[in-house]
């Protein structure tokens, strides 16, 4: 019953117009969508099997005894990442369409951006949840020492996510009203990924081959930067999406 | 009413070719006579080298379409203009299509004088990553049938991947590039012959008006378009 979840949880908040409220506002979205993932775990559980498949794939797919495993496996992990991501994009504001509940999001009172970060947030816990059981499998199954870099790995986790989140929600909450839906959403995010995907390659490379950090500092400027970038145009963007 | 209306609209159609598209026709191939009998070969190139006077100003015209398209999409979201949407439109399909003459003359090019038909040197990531966004606009264009709808969508697209560029240029210059530096546009006095860098400016002219020529035609054809759906939408009222 999300609908419920979503009546209870925003009407509590009646002014949101500074940033404490459009915090809360952000977090009751947020819990809504998460109280739905948790009762029907669909998502979630199918983007974690698509990793798991992901991983299996690639495995076969290359020669092991040409290709070191330690040098695979950052793109492996990326890759998987930014697909099984998608997933959970494309079921952000799909959740929505049934029974028209986003008209009674946007009904509810609580600022659009609100509804975008709520949204937002929302889909880093998803894609971060992914990433902590996806992180250490690749790590088993191919055989990859994380022992001192897993704390920086989670660090680049995260800003990836952050990224691929903000850039993804907006694309899912447009995409969700076009012709072609499904196909739309990874036609337009992708090439919003490449910097992202390459800049956590490429340090993920540098960590596990034991090189300095300065190294990879200039793949981690452009992973800071997109982040700050596109986390701000895109919740200025988010509003003139939506119907006026 | 109706039969007015149509004869109106019929009556103002204009010629497919017009003034516009003659002129930068001449001028492209003023430019071609130019560029192959009265520049200079190339030293090490030789006739190789003449492609130039395409692929360059292909490019800078495709940067320069694609700047028009985030800078109306800038101004559309901001005065609801749908003149400002149908520019955008209409540069971005004009700027994929230069696009397209960028990367296929690239490889042409590339084949003799660097032995391959493509490597994933920086600029040219770059100029694909260019036409995947733009691809993804029109696309994106295509499958919003609502034109409001559409003109807001696409408008948000627009300025973010004008945004994107910066770091996808970032990112593929912190791979090693093969690409030759730039000889014209660099702080110093261009390093280039004058003749032939006065073909290289001509053809640069050129392109330019094959552009205006191109999006003219096409933002009419756009306009035309809204008026016909509009007529459909009234007759559908009528009947």
């Amino acid at each position: 019953m999300p609908e419920i979840v979503l009546v209870s949880a925003v009407t509590p908040v009646v002014e949101a117009p500074q940033l404490p409220g459009l915090l809360r506002a952000s977090w009751l979205v947020a819990r809504k969508d998460l109280a739905i993932e948790f009762r029907t775990r669909t998502a979630f559980f199918s983007a974690l099997v698509f990793s798991l498949l992901g991983l299996t794939i690639f495995y076969f797919a290359w020669d092991a005894t040409a290709v070191a495993a330690i040098d695979l496996a950052p793109g492996v992990l990326w890759v998987i990442f930014t697909f099984s991501g998608l997933l959970g994009l494309q079921r952000s504001f799909g959740v929505e369409q049934a029974d028209r509940a986003m008209d009674a999001l946007l009904a509810a009172p609580v600022d659009r951006e609100a509804i975008y970060l709520g949204k937002a947030a929302m889909n880093v816990l998803f894609v971060a949840g992914v990433q902590a059981i996806a992180i250490p499998a690749v790590a088993l199954f191919y055989n990859v020492p994380l022992g001192g870099v897993w704390l920086p790995l989670a660090g680049i986790a995260v800003l990836a996510a952050l990224g691929i989140v903000a850039v993804g929600t907006l694309f899912s909450a447009m995409a969700v009203n076009t012709r072609l839906a499904e196909l739309l959403l990874p036609m337009l995010s992708l090439p919003f990924f490449v910097p992202i995907v390459m800049a956590a390659a490429q340090t993920t490379s540098r960590l596990l081959a034991g090189r300095p950090a300065a190294e990879a500092w200039p793949w981690l400027r452009i992973l800071l930067g997109f982040d700050l970038v596109f986390v701000v145009a895109c919740a200025i963007a988010f509003p003139y999406t939506l119907d006026e | 009413m109706m039969p007015a209306s149509r004869s109106e609209a019929a009556h103002a159609r204009p010629a497919l070719i017009d003034g516009w598209i003659i002129a930068a026709a001449l001028a492209v191939a003023a430019v071609y006579v130019r560029a192959i009998w009265f520049t200079p070969p190339e030293a090490t190139q030789g006739l190789a080298q003449k492609i130039y006077y395409l692929h360059l100003p292909a490019a800078l015209n495709a940067y320069i379409a694609f700047v028009v398209v985030a800078v109306t999409s800038i101004v559309y979201l901001w005065l609801r203009d749908e003149r400002a949407d149908r520019v955008a439109e209409s540069s971005a399909e004009v700027g994929l299509l230069f696009t397209t003459v960028v990367l296929i003359t690239g490889p042409i090019w590339g084949k003799p004088i660097w032995g391959i038909w493509w490597t994933w040197d920086a600029r040219l990531t770059l100029t694909l990553f260019l036409w995947f966004i733009y691809a993804g606009y029109l696309v994106l264009r295509g499958a919003v049938p609502e034109p409001a709808m559409r003109a807001r969508y696409s408008a948000v697209l627009g300025i973010l991947g004008a945004l994107l560029i910066p770091f996808i240029h970032m990112s593929v210059y912190l791979f090693r590039t093969l690409h030759p530096m730039p000889i014209v546009l660099k702080p110093e006095r261009p390093s280039l012959p004058p003749e032939m860098l006065h073909t290289l400016m001509f053809s640069f002219a050129a392109f330019a008006l094959v552009y205006l020529a191109l999006v003219r035609a096409r933002y009419r054809l756009s306009t035309e378009r809204a008026l016909l759906a509009e007529l459909e939408g009234s007759t559908e009222g009528e009947h």
